[in-house]
Formats: C-alpha cells, structure tokens, sequence
C-alpha cells in the first residue's frame, strides 16, 4: 500500500526557501501569487492492507523520525491507485 | 580529564576537536557511531560538527539513532557533561535533550565566516572561564543554523540563564546572520550538563589562524 505523507514548516514558522521562492515568481511577474511555503512529501510503500492501522504506524513514523513536531506539521494520504 | 568525541558518517570536526583538546592537555578518544557504549570513564562528550548522515531529511535527524546516541542520552540524564557544536548542537535538539529546534538559515545560504559572539550567562561549566558581555570571535560555518524556541520556552531559557551566546558584531550590537530566534548562538539544558552552540570554538584556538578565543571556552570543561 502507498502512503504519502506530506510534512510542512507549522504555520507562524518563518519558511525561508518559500520566501525566495516566492521573491523569484515576483520577479518574473507572477504578481498574482501571494504567498509561497515550501514542503517536502515523502512516499512510503507499506506491506500492510488494512488502512487505519497503516496509518496509525505512520503517524508513529512521523513522530519519531519523518517530521520535527517542534517546527513541522504533517499530513497522511493513501493516493488512489 | 578523558574527552570522548562521537564519529557518525559525514562527521568532519573531529580531528580539530581532538586536535584542540589534546592541545589543551587532555586524553581524547574518537568513538564510532556504531559504539553502544562510552569509554569507561569518559569525563566530557563530543558532538562534533559536520553533515552526519548526509543531513538527509533535516540536519542530525538520523544520527539521534545512532547506538552511540544512546549512550551520550544516557550519559547526558546521569549528569555526565555534553557539548553540542554545530551538527552536533543540531543532534542535541533532534534528541530533545535540548529545546527547541533549527531551521534553514533566513538567507537561504550556507554561512561560513568569523562572527562575533556575545556571552550572556557564564553561571555555567562551559562558559565559566569568559564574563558576561564578553564578546568572542568564532567561525561558523552551517546551512541549517537558524535557531527556533516558542515563547515560552524561550522566557524559560531565560529565567534558567541558559541563554549562553548571541551573534552580534565586533561591537557587541545584535547582529544575526542566520534569523535565530533573539539571535541565539548558544544555550544549554536546565541542569546545564548539556551544551550546545553553532559556531566552532574548535576553530579559534591559534592566533595565527584568526582567533584563539575558542580556547578559553573549552577550557571551561578541564576545572
């Protein structure tokens, strides 16, 4: 089973690369865009067929190692497959 | 006095620390990341600075598994003393047996320069040597040096006198390089047996490289 989990900087927590991202678009005009945050997504592939313990394990995963809780937020999605 | 300095994959500090503590007198072991165990009578722990694990993930994530890291957790719960530099302060947070947590640097830059540093408390091993408002020059040298703490955390920090340094310039004004949260270079833990800072004393102990100020900052570990 594929699971992703997304993990993002928790929101008040300044994002650097975002905001030189975001300097950038502005600079090529994409004068539309108001705000950037950058993330990272990490794609686990799980032996495991039932879904809610998936995510329970994953959810100790990210506690332990995938996110810093201190300064990052994550999210867990089973895509369609 | 016996110095047990951790070696994890991507370390790159290690022999200027050894290099810096055996100038000052003392015995100085390295110790593979795979040790489950510190030598017998380690008196000070290393964390030294580098990339350990490739900072795969976020700086230090992966080497607060280490089997090393075990020990040096145990060590640190016992009393036994810690110092964190760079990579190292950076495990120190990952292993929560310090507050709070680091980020990429504002500027998005890898910072590698002399900077000053301001000493804020020196009720402690580590700093005991310098007075407070001492200003040191230290290099440092990191991508991932922008220290984070929530408020009240940081009021903690400050209540306990564990604000150890901040950045500031060769006058003593703040002078952040990295957007550290009140410009932080270094703290320590409550029972202040653990240390853990960015910059590299171990890089400022000749004066003809740039600097010795680093020297009397070790120094502090050898009463």
């Amino acid at each position: 089973m594929k699971v992703i989990v997304n993990i993002q900087l928790k929101n008040g927590v300044l994002d650097p690369q975002g905001k030189a991202v975001h300097h950038a678009l502005t600079s090529l005009k994409f004068n539309e865009v108001n705000d950037v945050r950058i993330g990272k997504q990490i794609i686990l592939d799980i032996a495991e067929s039932d879904k809610k313990s998936a995510k329970q394990r994953v959810q100790v995963m990210c506690e332990e190692l995938l996110a810093n809780t201190v300064i990052e937020e994550y999210t867990i999605e089973f895509p369609a497959c | 006095m016996l110095v047990a300095v951790a070696v994890f994959p991507g370390t790159n500090c290690e022999i200027d620390t050894k290099y810096a503590f055996e100038k000052l007198g003392q015995d100085v072991v390295l110790v593979f990341h795979k040790e489950e165990k510190l030598p017998v009578g380690t008196d000070l722990v290393i964390l030294p600075g580098g990339f350990s694990y490739g900072d795969y993930l976020r700086s230090a994530a992966i080497a607060k598994f280490s089997p090393i890291m075990k020990a040096v957790i145990d060590f640190a719960n016992q009393g036994g003393k810690v110092l964190g530099i760079c990579n190292g302060f950076q495990m120190l947070v990952e292993a929560r047996l310090l507050p709070g947590a680091m980020k990429r640097n504002e500027n998005v830059h890898f910072i590698s320069q002399f900077h000053h540093l301001k000493v804020i408390n020196n009720d402690n091993t580590f700093l005991n040597k310098c007075s407070i408002g001492e200003l040191l020059n230290i290099p440092i040298a990191h991508g991932e040096g922008s220290f984070y703490i929530d408020d009240s955390e940081l009021n903690e920090l400050y209540a306990n006198h564990q604000v150890l340094l901040t950045y500031t310039d060769e006058k003593g004004d703040v002078n952040n390089p990295n957007g550290s949260v009140d410009s932080i270079a270094g703290i320590c833990n409550k029972a202040k047996n653990v240390f853990g800072l960015m910059p590299h004393p171990e890089r400022a102990i000749e004066k003809i490289l740039g600097s010795d100020d680093g020297v009397k900052m070790l120094e502090g570990f050898l009463n």
